[in-house]
């Protein structure tokens, strides 16, 4: 068989893709972490940070379709397992059906990565076309003018006085809604759920795990999984529980200051 | 529980799959056995209940078996929810009536997987086995006598890991264990017995790609890597060889996918 036929055709080579476009998104989601951490600093982190990935144009888009492509890939890898598993399975079931040791994150992976997909479409509809909770979209906000030089990795990325997209005031009122919040830490919830098998599973199936550091290779995943949990989980909890405001000056900061007036005009 | 070589004897009720043919509706039966030997194998039990059916002029419970000593493969009954009875690593002939308590219920089912279909009550059609192996697990060169010793040197951990895969009995026990009926574990035991061998080493990649086509092809699930299989494999075959069948198949599939072919496959002087 081709190369493209056994990749795309045999059971191992669906689950090889499935390993490949987790590792990738698995990438995406720390890295998009890391991003959203900034938002505990000054607001000039967030928005110049913010501002720069959408100057970014051309590469931005490229890197967004290899993201889109990856999460079909890994979709469609995952819809066409199950239901070949299914019909091996074959009509008549045990009557006495027990696990033997499967982890319990690895029997809830289509319930979880379910969760994920829904959650992605909502983040997505909320922070990057604002078609949900539109006043607090980035794009009916005032522009936010960048308090200094924004630099990252020590080039130069926005000058002082610019005007950008204010997506820190976009944050925090976001989440200042509890339904949001909510909604989101038991998205992030299923999808540590997801990784905590995920991540070893990668491992198994591309064939490097082996019991000599399987112990080990446990152990980084689960660190792994409870530093990805507490960080996402940090943004919504510390906003809506007001551990964290807004700095003062910002849209977010005059928005919750006076609650009732949720009416911009 | 009942301690081994306890003299006091045990009750229990089986509850078996009854099916008389392979398309015919299957249901399950009980049948108690009264005053039995703990120390007795699974399948003596079924012996005796079979005794008593023969007297009685009832059809006898078919069940697989062969040679009842743990190494041939062909027991294959899944005992309360879990391929060959509550204990690990041992086969269904292996496991004794002492592991239950006087006044269990029993059930007992066939394995249960589309390749594997139903021949009649316990016994199932296994053959599906034999085509995978048949696909590629051997080694085409004629082996002759046995070589001088150390004439092919074969590192000591490889020799003892090769074992390890080659212990595999090919029951089925992990396909039937396995929520998907993946049958990688068997595959993934036959391949690396040979593939880590130096014989082994010319056919290594047509081997692992047509041992796994053709187990996708017979209706076999795939791995979802949560290692019921091995845990159910009367032999402990570890699911590391799932991980070394993965690597090489995804190698032999990168390797054959870019490979040159040759102009002339005639060969020699034509």
């Amino acid at each position: 068989m081709s190369l493209s036929g056994n990749l795309f055709r045999t059971s191992i080579g669906r689950k090889f893709l499935m390993a490949v476009t987790g590792f990738i998104l698995i990438g995406f989601v720390t890295g998009h972490l890391v991003g959203n951490l900034q938002v505990f600093g000054h607001p000039d982190k967030i928005n110049g940070y913010a501002h720069f990935l959408q100057s970014l144009g051309g590469a931005l888009w490229a890197v967004r379709l290899v993201l889109l492509a990856a999460v079909m890939i890994h979709v469609w890898a995952a819809v066409t397992l199950t239901l070949d598993s299914r019909k091996a399975r074959g009509t008549e079931g045990y009557d006495v059906r027990r696990w033997i040791r499967a982890s319990v994150s690895s029997r809830y992976m289509r319930l979880s990565g379910l969760v994920v997909l829904a959650f992605i479409a909502y983040h997505l509809a909320h922070f990057t076309l604002g078609t949900v909770q539109t006043d607090n979209f980035k794009g009916q906000l005032a522009p936010y003018a960048m308090a200094a030089d924004f630099h990252l990795l020590g080039f130069p990325v926005v000058a002082k006085g610019e005007a950008v997209a204010d997506v820190y005031s976009m944050v925090f009122l976001g989440f200042a809604n509890p339904w949001v919040s909510l909604f989101y830490v038991v998205a992030i919830g299923l999808l540590t759920v997801h990784l905590l098998h995920g991540f070893e599973s990668m491992f198994q199936t591309i064939g490097w795990k082996s019991s000599t550091w399987a112990g080990w290779l446990r152990g980084v995943a689960v660190a792994f999984c409870l530093a990805y949990l507490a960080g996402n989980v940090a943004i919504p909890g510390l906003i809506l529980s007001g551990a964290a405001k807004p700095a003062a000056g910002t849209t977010a900061a005059e928005r919750l200051a006076a609650p009732t007036s949720t009416d911009p005009r | 529980m009942v301690a081994a070589g306890s003299p006091k004897t045990i009750s229990v009720t089986l509850r078996v799959w009854r099916q008389a043919a392979p398309n015919q509706a299957g249901r399950f039966v009980d049948y108690p056995a009264r005053d039995v030997s703990p120390n007795m194998s699974f399948l003596e039990l079924l012996d005796v209940v079979n005794d008593q059916l023969t007297v009685t002029g009832e059809e006898p419970i078919a069940f697989a078996h062969d040679c009842r000593e743990g190494i041939c493969g062909t027991c294959s009954l899944v005992i309360d929810g879990k391929p060959h009875g509550p204990h690990q690593g041992v086969a269904s002939c292996q496991t004794y009536l002492r592991s239950f308590s006087d006044g269990a219920v029993i059930t007992v089912e066939p394995f249960r997987a589309q390749p594997f279909p139903v021949v009649r009550d316990l016994v199932t059609d296994r053959s599906a086995f034999d085509k995978i192996q048949q696909a590629g697990g051997y080694i085409t060169a004629r082996a002759g006598s046995a070589p001088d010793a150390n004439a092919v040197p074969v590192p000591k951990a490889d020799a003892e890991l090769a074992m390890d895969a080659a212990q595999c009995i090919g029951c089925g026990a992990c396909v039937a264990a396995c929520k998907n009926a993946s049958a990688m574990l068997f595959v993934a035991a036959k391949v690396s017995h040979l593939g880590l061998m130096p014989q082994g080493q010319p056919e290594r990649d047509r081997r692992v790609l047509a041992m796994v086509n053709t187990a996708d092809d017979l209706g076999f699930g795939s791995c979802t890597n949560q290692y019921e299989c091995s845990a159910a494999c009367p032999k402990l075959i570890s699911h590391d060889f799932i991980a070394r069948l993965n690597r090489d198949f995804i190698g032999a599939t990168f390797r054959s996918g870019f490979a040159a072919t040759p102009a002339n496959t005639g060969g020699g002087a034509g």
